[in-house]
């Protein structure tokens, strides 16, 4: 496998506009010769295919759900990030630039971070253009936050639904080009194969869900925008239908899968209140800028939260991490909230969840300015656990939430398929082993609006004047189809007596265990051999009742539980191949004596892309190295 | 821990009959969602060898605007959220009837499944800003007085969900079609459309088959994000203006 990442050469912050300007163009009159196939209409899908159908490419667009407007980017709460430092406080693009390769903990490629700070301006831009309702002060100017551990205020926010409203401004554009003919959508239509010739994309095999059609579509070159896998946990803050399905297929036909065990687990979500739970409710990190987290001081401590009195209480973010106190990066606090419940000093029934406190906010700024900034956070809150957060503090606890491995891409999003690009939160390439708040709505507008339909028209530009598509009745075509067919029926055939649901169950545990906060060789190693167990089990005793012909959901749900089946296993052997902690990825082997994670620089400084080489065989792992000219290689601290 | 029987709409697909089938499902805490309760007798009923029920649901925190149930009679049940924000904790009684969206503008795809598809058509008539990607100026070139933005962020919060054309008794749309015209209306960004857009957005909602709207009212008791009828004043206002001619 050949990891080229063709970083143009440069001073880093000229690099993109040199490239710019390097990149082949596509005569106006030869675009609509072009035809890009879309996988995922989320904000990277929806904002790629809406402008690429604005160039006057041929699109064809597909997602799952009945519309494109249901993506689960709309689920995004707290915001996004832009250089734009509007409020005067020394941002630049520099500083999201730093902030994030050092937020990542360096384990990103320099060179695509610093784009995503350059064109994360021209996001803001164009959505407020779209007529995006961004919070604005009282002058009427555009409002910003500080966010997720971030010491400038660059956050742009729409109350606590920034997601559904860029994807509404992103469905909007696309809805446009979808009217103007430019844009073919299929709804309920799932991908289940990239087809490919001499490892060139030619195109995709989908599954009609409303029928059960499987059909093949041919383009020129073929885009996946399908979005994170954090639903291999089970239980995670994603929409339920999110899945690795797509990323995972194009793997198994060639595509490098990179750092896969990089997940992040999000520290402020609603704990788990029994064996029903289906999924797990985010609180927005904006929360923590006027939540106070903390436990009892003592074990097994079961007053009410009322009832302990304050020096009883430990404020453990803000006694570790004085500079950052509770708005101490993802990682550290989802850790450090593990760690006081591993001691027997989390709250709630469970034991697992710490408090985040309002008291003092509410104190200090009064009940209707708390209400004003985080009212509908506090009634879904209230809704969902029957407790009012004005008057006892919130429980929560960490839970899996975004996923930064991700299909290997280069520096034109393209993967080790030629003509396969990948974009959004599927592809791995700018939030190394952690991810700052607010800036995968960042990456996923950048690599759709910005980025890919300039990279893609350079390589349409470099085909000449006329592609040279291979049709749908060749044999690659045909070789997919029969082989979706085919993994259709078998899942059918079984006839057991579980449901896909419970191995997912099952698997989730098994990776929540070995493969979450803090990991362990022995673990690991554990989970390796787990996996494959309950693969088998899943082959030979899942029930999938219902035919193949109709819209069958438990049909959907066994395909993508069994991708998942495998994918678990390729993230533990990720995870225990990489002998440091970094960021999200933290193996207990390797912590400093203060419980840090510790860095392998000398070992690891790189990212790891995982081979297919065959069913059933170990894939091989390949390395990307990473340098660090423009940022200086340094430990991260946050004290 | 309460039983509950369920009694819900099967239909195998847009072309064939559906009748109400009956379930019963035990121990169901009050802390499960409407829908983990679903999963429970999905479960059974799969574990049976029985095809689960079809629903729409995604992101089961109240904002995709994909789970549409109408249960015991009412859109999204008895509380003001989505049905996958519904707690059981706000069932009253033991019998629970479980249908679809009914319009004809929403035919059944399978059982509690409908096709929402004409809403994403109305949108495409005209919801949206004309603004090619790379042409904006800088985002803070104009001043948006905050009230107008709020105003527009009030209707632009409509998930699409289709709640409120299933409570009308009309099947009218005008609560959908009205949340984005006056979205668009109250940003400077929208004007240059704004005739067109609401004449165009109308006429397509009236080919799609909704009903006209009479002014009942259920579509905003319904709504889960409490879109209000406001809007469809705003839309009326807005029609009227473009019939007129004028721009301003
Ligand atoms: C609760 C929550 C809150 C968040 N808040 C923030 C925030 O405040 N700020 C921030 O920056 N980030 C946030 N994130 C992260 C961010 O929302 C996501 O990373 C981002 O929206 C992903 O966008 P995407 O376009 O890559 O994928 P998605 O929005 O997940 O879209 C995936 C698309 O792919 C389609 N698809 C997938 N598989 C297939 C297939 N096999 N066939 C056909 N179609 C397929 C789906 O239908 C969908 O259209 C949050 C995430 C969660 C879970
Ligand atoms: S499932 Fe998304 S709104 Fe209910």
């Amino acid at each position: 496998m050949k990891l080229d990442a063709n970083i143009p050469n440069g001073p880093i912050k000229d690099l993109w506009s040199i490239h710019k300007k390097s990149l082949k163009l596509v005569n106006p009159a030869n675009k609509r010769k072009f035809k890009v196939i879309i996988v995922g209409a989320g904000l990277a899908g929806a904002s790629a295919a809406a402008t690429l159908g604005e160039m006057g490419y041929q699109v064809e667009c597909f997602c799952f759900q009945d519309s494109p407007r249901r993506a689960h980017s709309i689920a995004a709460q707290g915001g996004i990030n832009a250089a734009k430092n509007y409020p005067g406080d020394g941002d630049s693009i520099h500083r999201l630039f730093y902030d994030t390769v050092k937020g990542g903990d360096f384990r990103s490629r320099e060179a695509n971070v610093h784009r995503l700070a350059e064109v994360s301006n021209e996001i803001i831009d164009h959505c407020v253009a779209q007529g995006v309702p961004f919070a604005r002060d009282y002058g009427g100017l555009l409002a910003n936050r500080s966010f997720g551990g971030a010491q400038v205020s660059r956050t742009f926010y729409a109350r606590g639904q920034t997601g559904q409203q860029l994807l509404i401004g992103a469905y909007q554009a696309l809805s446009r080009q979808i009217a103007a003919g430019t844009v073919t959508m299929h709804t309920r239509t799932e991908m289940l194969d990239v087809v490919t010739q001499d490892n060139i994309a030619r195109g995709i095999v989908t599954r009609n869900l409303v029928n059960g059609q499987i059909e093949s579509h041919s383009g020129d070159a073929v885009v996946l925008g399908t979005g994170g896998y954090a639903n291999v946990f089970y239980l995670s803050t994603n929409a339920v239908g999110c899945n690795v399905t797509a990323a995972y297929r194009a793997f198994k036909k060639g595509a490098g899968f990179a750092n896969p065990c990089y997940t992040q687990i999000h520290p402020t979500c609603i704990p788990v209140s029994g064996d029903h739970q289906s999924k797990l409710t985010l609180m927005s990190e904006s929360l923590r800028n006027d939540g106070r987290v903390w436990v009892p001081k003592t074990a097994d401590d079961k007053r009410a939260a009322g009832e302990i009195p304050e020096d009883e209480r430990d404020y453990y973010l803000e006694r570790k991490y004085p500079s950052f106190g509770n708005l101490a990066p993802r990682d550290i606090a989802s850790r450090s909230a593990k760690e006081v419940c591993d001691e027997g000093r989390g709250v709630g029934a469970t034991g697992l969840g710490v408090y985040l406190d309002f008291r003092d906010a509410i104190a200090r700024l009064g009940k209707d300015a708390i209400s004003a900034r985080y009212g509908n956070l506090f009634d879904m809150y209230q809704r969902i656990t029957a407790e009012n957060p004005y008057e006892v503090p919130m429980r929560i606890y960490p839970a899996p939430h975004y996923t930064m491995g991700g299909l290997w891409v280069d520096y034109n999003l393209m993967s080790t398929i030629e003509g396969l690009f990948v974009i959004g939160e599927a592809n791995f390439s700018d939030h190394g082993a952690n991810r700052l708040g607010a800036s995968a709505l960042m990456q996923g507008l950048a690599d759709g609006y910005f980025v890919l339909p300039q990279t893609l028209s350079n390589y349409f530009g470099q085909m000449g004047a006329t592609p040279t598509r291979v049709e749908v009745n060749a044999d690659c075509f045909i070789d997919s189809e029969k082989n979706c067919n085919e993994h259709v029926q078998r899942l059918l055939n079984i006839d057991g007596s579980r449901t896909p649901d419970s191995f997912h169950r099952e698997l989730g545990r098994i990776m929540w265990e070995h493969c979450g906060m803090t990991r362990t060789a022995e673990g690991l190693t554990e989970a390796i051999r787990k996996i494959p167990e309950l693969r088998e089990e899943f082959w030979d005793s899942v029930k999938v009742a219902g035919s193949s012909q109709t819209l069958n959901m438990a049909l959907e749900k066994a395909g993508r539980v069994a991708d998942f089946l495998e994918f678990g296993e390729l993230m533990c052997r990720d995870a225990l191949a990489r002998g440091e902690s970094a960021g999200g990825h933290f193996r207990a082997e390797h912590q400093t004596s203060e419980g840090e994670a510790l860095r392998n620089d000398q070992d690891f400084c790189h990212s790891a892309v995982w081979e297919h080489v065959g069913d059933n065989e170990i894939p091989t792992r390949h390395q990307e190295e990473l340098s660090f000219e423009a940022v200086e290689l340094a430990t991260r601290s946050y004290k | 821990m309460t039983d509950y029987n369920i009694h819900v709409w099967r239909q195998a697909a847009t072309d064939k009959p559906g009748y109400m089938e009956r379930h019963r499902v035990t121990e169901i805490s009050d802390d499960m969602s409407f829908l983990e309760m679903l999963d429970v007798l999905n479960e059974s009923l799969q574990v049976a060898g029985k095809e689960p029920i079809a629903f729409d649901h995604d992101c089961r925190e109240g904002i995709c605007g994909a789970c549409s149930l109408v249960i015991n009679g009412q859109a999204h049940g008895p509380e003001t959220t989505t049905t996958c924000q519904l707690h059981m904790r706000s069932i009253q009684g033991t019998d629970i009837y479980i249908e679809p969206w009914r319009a004809a503008a929403f035919p059944v795809l399978k059982d509690c499944v409908v096709d929402r598809r004409s809403f994403d058509r109305i949108i495409q008539a005209g919801g949206f800003v004309s603004v090619n990607t790379g042409n904006a100026p800088d985002a803070n070139a104009n001043a948006i007085v905050k009230e107008d933005a709020e105003t527009a962020f009030d209707s632009a919060a409509c998930i699409g969900c289709g709640a409120c054309v299933a409570a009308c008794k009309n099947a009218s749309a005008m609560l959908f079609v009205s949340a984005k015209v006056s979205h668009l209306a109250h940003l400077p960004q929208g004007n240059s459309e704004r005739k067109e857009r609401v004449t165009s957005m109308i006429e397509t909602m009236d080919e799609e088959g909704f009903g006209s709207c009479t002014n009942y009212g259920e579509c905003e008791a319904a709504c889960p994000k409490s879109i209000s009828t406001e809007n469809i004043g705003v839309l009326n206002r807005e029609f009227v203006r473009a019939k007129v001619g004028s721009t301003t």
